[in-house]
């Protein structure tokens, strides 16, 4: 699935400056990680691609707190549990949910950009945004349940091509299950 | 022509360039930009990336203790 995607991009100089993350992790260090690399790289130039996946797609929801968003019984459930960007949680000594709020009033104190500012940032850098179709299969998200800013929905082949001839990193998720995160 | 400030010295990485960017990048052709900053990692990257982004960076002058004006025309 294509989504809107422009084509021509599909076709640039392999030299040109670009950077490629695949998001696969919704907690709230990792998206700081995610978006502090793509605003920067942004900032100096570089073509920056962020493909959002499984735990990911919660960094743009439109709906950023816990809400049910999501088809089906199982997807309204996973959509309520694993909530947007304000309830992203912290991926080690979250405590409840806890901590992510406490993470946040240290960077407000210390005047290190939120995460809500590296998102607005980003946008405003024109990074662009894709998520995975398959992941929203599973989960029953569609694209209008995402930000505008999302160029579109992709698969793995799409992808490759977009970040062909530049640096690819995959910011992952922790390995553990915790139910308690929220 | 019209000149415009920037205060980012109680910004870190990586807002320092990426507001300096956003700021740049609303100017007219021509407009002159005062970014204040501090010295350290903002000092040596705001001009470099301004240079490699194709802007002028026509004065770095410093202000008093460790904040520097630097001077960018777009």
């Amino acid at each position: 699935m294509m989504g809107n995607i422009d084509l021509t991009t599909l076709n640039q100089p392999v030299n040109q400056k670009k950077l490629s993350l695949i998001c696969f992790s919704g907690d709230f260090d990792k998206l700081v990680a995610t978006f502090t690399l793509a605003t920067g790289a942004a900032a100096v130039g570089y073509e920056v691609n962020i493909f959002f996946t499984f735990w990911g797609l919660d960094a743009i929801k439109t709906k950023q707190g816990r809400s049910f968003v999501g088809k089906g019984f199982l997807g309204k459930l996973f959509g309520f549990f694993m909530g947007g960007l304000k309830s992203a949680p912290v991926s080690r000594l979250n405590f409840l949910g806890l901590s992510p709020k406490i993470f946040r009033y240290l960077m407000r104190s210390k005047n290190v950009a939120t995460l809500e500012e590296l998102v607005e940032a980003a946008k405003a850098l024109e990074v662009n945004m894709y998520a995975c179709e398959m992941a929203m299969h599973i989960l029953g998200l569609e694209k209008s349940d995402f930000i505008h800013e999302v160029k579109g929905v992709l698969g793995v082949t799409t992808f490759l091509e977009l970040s062909e001839g530049g640096r690819t990193l995959f910011i992952c998720s922790n390995c553990q299950s915790d139910f308690s995160t929220g | 022509m019209s000149t415009y400030q920037l205060d980012i010295t109680k910004e870190h990485c990586p807002m320092t360039f990426v507001k300096t960017k956003i700021q740049l990048s609303k100017l007219q052709p021509g407009d002159l930009l005062e970014v204040f900053l501090t010295e350290g990692e903002p000092l040596n990257n705001v001009p470099r990336s301004s240079k490699e982004q194709g802007y002028n960076v026509l004065e770095v002058s410093h202000v008093e203790g460790n904040i520097h004006k630097v001077l960018i025309q777009k």
